[in-house]
């Protein structure tokens, strides 16, 4: 289980966390919504101890990441995956060490991994492109290289930074369609950024917005899509008016 | 006073992390290798070139300025200490303060800010162990055979300038050369090359892991290596001048 408890996160003067709690069951796909510069990244940094909380703590499986030692961090690191917004492929590396590179710390032998490589490009439907350089893919096969990268290592958790951001809809499709197979595969847990509803929908079990730095709501699908909240409505239907832009800050957590 | 402090603080944190890097020989002893290639091998141009025509000038200086008054083989004794001490590994140390420190910053700053800093992490590697440690261990090895080199290559064409310019045989000219010789005159500035690299390749790391704000930020941060590099040689020159000479 992956649990936030009242993380706090400031950049200069820009508290961005602010009290911020969330528990992700083991199985489950949680999506965190939220509008640009809400935090949402920052939220799963935090998870792999990329970033570190102000205040609170962030546990993975009982863990608490930011107290964790180097090893035991490292240790935890290589449970997870993180598919980052832009893919971050490494560019002078082909797309075969570009997923091998994590195995490679695995300790596995060569026939292993090349197996690994393989079956996780076949998963996000990218055979034959192992010895392509990242510079010689579109951004969607970027993105599913990226995936690819994340499922090779086997992880417990799968951690996806705005997946579909910046595709075109049916390569958007395309992206859901592999998490949800890969939720399926492996049996991954999964938290997934985004502020895209359709992806949301599409692949979540429950959802919870971020608002302020807080949990505004959290619940599966078929709640929030019938949600009475003014802040959670105008962000699903996408309004440019509405509660987002006259209310006044609050602590208060539906669902 | 307060910013020098934090950034001095800063600087040591992150000497200190790239020491600990160093306890990781798993993850960057493969990598070095090809660090000293791109770093050492491939800066070899650049620095015999300028080798070369700082030889040609040096003899043509010397001679011109002693105007008849020293006799003529000192051409050599100038071309050789010079080189030696200080215009091959400092002239050298300049030009790779812009080549090797502002490819480090680039490089490293372009993959912080597209994440692939944050990616190696999440793979479980130390980013300090992956690309820190591998470049500041090649430029340091390097950069004193680059320049040994270019010491070499220096005085040859100093040597070439003199008998073929100026009215000078080669023994004279060797005379001269070997007239105030020390064994020190090489390793000083070998010693010298050693902390430039150093020096370079730390700051160029430093800059670049620490970019932010995009392209506008991976700019910012490799002008500001490459002057701060080239400071940095300055200062360590004068420091080694005084605590050696």
């Amino acid at each position: 289980m992956i649990a936030f408890r009242e993380v706090f996160k400031r950049f200069g003067s820009k508290e961005v966390l602010r009290g911020f709690s969330l528990e992700v069951q083991d199985g489950e796909t949680m999506i965190i919504i939220g509008t640009s510069g809400s935090g949402k990244s920052v939220a799963l940094k935090h998870v792999v101890g990329l970033l570190a909380p102000d205040q609170g703590q962030v546990e993975v499986d009982g863990q608490i990441v930011h107290m964790l030692e180097r090893d035991d961090l490292m240790a935890l690191r290589s449970q997870i995956g993180f598919v980052f917004q832009f893919a971050a492929l490494f560019d002078s590396m082909s797309v075969r060490d570009n997923l091998t590179l994590g195995l490679k710390r695995q300790g596995l032998d060569r026939r292993t991994m090349d197996e690994r490589v393989r079956e996780a490009l076949a998963v996000v439907d990218l055979e034959g492109v192992e010895d392509k350089f990242p510079a010689e893919l579109s951004g969607g096969m970027r993105k599913r290289v990226g995936l690819a990268r994340a499922i090779a290592l086997r992880p417990k958790y799968l951690l996806y930074d705005e997946p579909t951001t910046g595709l075109d809809p049916v390569t958007s499709a395309v992206i859901n369609r592999l998490m949800v197979r890969t939720r399926e595969k492996f049996g991954v847990t999964g938290i997934v950024v985004t502020h895209d509803m359709t992806s949301a929908y599409a692949v979540g079990d429950r959802i919870a917005m971020l608002y302020r730095g807080q949990v505004r709501q959290v619940g599966t699908v078929e709640h929030i899509q019938r949600t009475h909240d003014p802040i959670v409505r105008q962000f699903i239907e996408g309004r440019p008016e509405g509660a987002e832009t006259t209310d006044t800050p609050s602590s208060e957590v539906y669902g | 006073m307060d910013r020098w402090l934090r950034v001095l603080g800063r600087g040591a944190q992150f000497l200190g992390d790239v020491g600990r890097g160093l306890k990781e020989p798993d993850t960057w002893g493969s990598l070095t290798a090809v660090q000293m290639r791109r770093i050492g091998v491939q800066s070899l141009p650049i620095a015999l070139f300028i080798a070369v025509f700082t030889g040609i000038v040096l003899a043509l200086l010397s001679s011109y300025s002693f105007t008849g008054a020293v006799p003529l083989y000192f051409v050599g004794t100038f071309v050789g200490k010079a080189m030696m001490l200080e215009l091959a590994p400092v002239l050298v140390g300049l030009a790779l303060a812009g080549r090797v420190g502002a490819n480090i910053a680039a490089e490293l700053g372009t993959m912080r800010v597209t994440e692939q800093v944050d990616a190696l992490e999440t793979l479980a590697f130390n980013p300090i162990a992956y690309l820190v440690v591998p470049r500041v261990i090649a430029a340091t090895l390097m950069f004193p055979i680059v320049v040994a080199l270019a010491m070499a290559v220096g005085i040859v064409a100093g040597w070439f300038t003199s008998i073929n310019l100026l009215d000078l045989s080669t023994p004279d000219f060797v005379k001269g050369i070997r007239l105030f010789y020390q064994f020190k005159d090489i390793w000083f500035g070998l010693l010298k090359s050693m902390s430039f690299g150093f020096a370079i390749a730390l700051i160029g790391c430093y800059r670049g892991l620490g970019t932010q704000g995009g392209a506008e930020g991976v700019g910012r941060e490799t002008t500001g290596a490459v002057v701060l590099s080239a400071e940095m040689i300055l200062v360590l020159d004068a420091f080694w001048a005084v605590a050696l000479l």
